[in-house]
């Protein structure tokens, strides 16, 4: 937008400055009205230009402010019936209509967080692979397989979840892990429950799957634009790869980093179908790894097409809870940034 | 380029043309009822020309368009009560009959090889019997071994006209399912085991998949998809299986006029044959609609329906209304609608 005005603004310049050189002939005269006639059909192409594009831009904000203004506004008798107690009311009684969002707020933090936990450090492994270390000739395949996981679509995750991994899952990770684990004091609590391949853990592997491309492709392309000459400085004074990655790749593409994983994140928090195959759609707290449990967005997929009176408010205020959470997130990610720019800087 | 232009041209011009000799009927509602819907639609197109748009968005949506007049029918598993009716000026009629079954899978036991009754059920279904070996349910199977594996409670995660009629079932047999659960098309599953699936399929899915687990299902999709079931006690004390025989047997005692809208649940109905969870899905239509001629080709439809589409129901495993039934409706409720 600034770049548009800027540019309009040198071509008036240019124009007036034409126009002010007027010679004296009467030919010359001719030729001056008519570069002003150009300027000023210039100027007005660049403004309708301006308007046009700023308009698409405040579409945006419109649909954003509009769909805010409709979640609320279909959200408010839940939210004025249980207050801000509705945050940690632990209910989903449909026939009662006693409603608290706790049940799926925790599911849906606890999936996207473990999905994060297992797929960060793979996506972080795979980048620096494909970046660092990797045959030239290998590259491009793996690459794109990369990207083209990226491109499965969420259904297809949550079919290949529920009917292929679920069973191996439950045979030869959550059986393992219980009689293994599952006496340990401490830790052992985490691993109790039925072992039938659905629950958190199962959602949080599935969704690990899914945000690992994004975040490894993302992770791959800034640490790409690191400049040679800074990496290939390392290597001369000796460093080893990893202290290539760690002390300059990374200080230098820190920003795109936490960028790609807040991307990753955001599509765990907001997934669908994929969550709703495997999560176990219980509506009670789950009290361990392998408790079916729920996420906001399998609660919305869900329930929405029976849902009637309080029931369907409440539904509209877990999509507001759902867009907080996201909103809260982005925040942290750009306070983040920021701060570690300023710790850079000082 | 002028040859497509014109061929477009045509195909549009002919659609137009479509479309002003055969305005297609709008309905919404019940998921349950959506596979012979579709084929009771398929067949009129063939014969009459005018189609059927029947969005399967649930039944609470359903009650939802029927309410806001965007459909021409509603369609919904639980039925209205006669006051709701009263107030939005609509009258109710049940146009198909169907079943859900339990399913379940356990080594060793195919269909129809274990027995329950509606109160043991219950009991599985609120995590009270956690086990298969359970003394209730060895009482109830003499002479089989059950093993010693843990149920998982398997149910549906969106909300469905299936899971009212089944909770409709354990809340008529079981007090303190009415008590502490209750019925709906979604209601709070109380085992500390219960997972959902989305979708009869979803359910199918869970169930196949996990050793010990119970769960229920709109008949025709066990059927088709060959998942063992349970014999089931009647009110009459005979244990049966689910079939046209011994869902038509449940209907055919049913007073419909008994209740206002003809709201009746036809679960646990007497008779030595009856099949208990049986139900009936139902259409909205209002007494005075908006649009008079789409109301009149709704009730051609169904008339048709009823009198040609018993066979199709049949194939896709529902019962259809007798006709004493059908004839009492088009006497008795159509004859309420203002259609001229």
């Amino acid at each position: 937008m600034v770049c548009f005005s800027f540019c309009s603004i040198c071509l008036f310049a240019v124009e007036t400055m034409n126009t002010s050189q007027s010679p004296t002939s009467s030919d010359d005269g001719m030729q001056s009205v008519n570069m002003a006639a150009i300027a000023k059909r210039q100027h007005l192409q660049d403004v309708v230009f301006h308007r046009t594009t700023q308009s698409f831009s405040l579409l945006v904000l419109i649909a954003l402010v509009g769909i805010i203004v409709s979640l609320f506004f279909n959200a408010w008798p839940t939210f004025a019936k249980f207050g801000a107690h509705f945050l940690w009311y632990v209910e989903w009684d449909i026939i009662n209509q006693e409603f608290g969002a706790a049940i799926s707020i925790v599911g849906t933090v606890l999936s996207a967080g473990m999905a994060m936990l297992l797929a960060v450090p793979l996506a972080f492994g795979i980048a620096v692979f494909l970046t660092e270390t990797c045959p030239v000739w290998l590259r491009r395949p793996l690459g794109t397989a990369v990207e083209l996981l990226a491109a499965v679509p969420s259904i297809i995750y949550g079919m290949f979840g529920l009917f292929v991994f679920a069973p191996v899952y439950a045979d030869y990770l959550q059986v393992p892990l219980q009689s293994v684990l599952g006496g340990m004091p401490m830790v052992g609590w985490l691993f109790g429950g039925a072992t039938n391949g659905l629950g958190i853990m199962a959602a949080g592997i599935i969704l690990a799957f899914m945000v690992l491309p994004f975040v490894a492709a993302v992770m791959r392309d800034v640490f790409e634009i690191t400049p040679p000459i800074l990496r290939e400085s390392a290597y001369g004074l000796g460093c080893t790869t990893w202290e290539v990655v760690r002390k300059v790749v990374l200080p230098y593409t820190q920003t795109g980093v936490i960028g790609g994983i807040m991307l990753g994140l955001g599509r765990a928090l907001g997934e669908t179908m994929a969550v709703t195959f495997v999560i176990g759609n219980a509506n009670r707290m789950p009290t361990t790894l392998f408790s079916p449990g729920t996420s906001i967005a399998s609660v919305l997929a869900n329930e929405f097409g029976e849902a009637e009176g309080l029931h369907f408010n409440t539904l509209f205020a877990l999509g507001f809870m759902l867009f907080c959470i996201t909103f809260v997130v982005l925040a942290l990610a750009k306070w983040l940034i920021v701060r570690t720019e300023k710790a850079k800087g000082s | 380029m002028l040859k497509m232009k014109s061929f477009v041209a045509a195909i549009g011009l002919s659609a137009i043309a479509a479309t002003s000799w055969a305005a297609d009927i709008t309905g919404a509602g019940a998921t349950f009822p959506f596979p012979i819907y579709a084929k009771w639609a398929e067949a009129y197109k063939k014969e009459t020309g005018v189609g059927l748009n029947y969005q399967s968005i649930g039944s609470s949506g359903g009650i939802r368009q029927i309410r806001a007049k965007t459909v021409a029918f509603g369609a919904t598993d639980a039925p209205l009560s006669g006051a709701d009716l009263d107030k939005d000026g609509m009258v109710q009629f049940p146009a198909i009959i169907g079943g859900t079954v339990p399913v379940f899978n356990l080594d060793g036991f195919g269909k129809g090889e274990l027995r329950v009754t509606g109160p043991v059920l219950a009991e599985m279904f609120m995590g009270k019997i956690s086990k298969w070996n359970d003394p209730k349910l060895a009482a109830l199977n003499p002479g089989k071994r059950l093993p010693d594996t843990a149920i998982t409670v398997v149910h549906r995660a969106d909300g469905s006209g299936t899971t009212f009629n089944w909770t409709d079932y354990l809340s008529t047999v079981s007090k303190e399912w009415a008590d502490t659960v209750g019925k709906g098309a979604a209601v709070k599953w109380p085992a500390p085991t219960s997972v959902g699936g989305k979708g009869n399929e979803g359910v199918a899915a869970n169930v196949t998949r996990t050793k010990g687990s119970i769960g229920y299902v709109e008949y025709a999709y066990a059927k088709r998809n060959n998942i063992a079931v349970m014999a089931l006690q009647n009110k009459a004390g005979n244990f049966v299986m689910p079939d046209d025989e011994t869902f038509a047997a449940a209907a055919a005692g049913a007073d419909w006029f008994s209740v206002p809208g003809m709201g009746l649940s036809i679960v646990d109905q007497p008779g030595a044959k009856s099949y208990p969870v049986t139900t009936a899905s139902f259409i909205l239509m209002y007494k005075t609609p908006v649009d008079k001629a789409q109301s009149a080709e709704v009730l051609k439809f169904f008339d048709w329906s009823f009198k040609n589409g018993k066979k199709m129901a049949l194939e896709l495993e529902y019962v259809p209304l007798p006709d004493a039934l059908t004839n009492q409706i088009r006497q008795r409720v159509w004859n309420q609608i203002n259609t001229k």
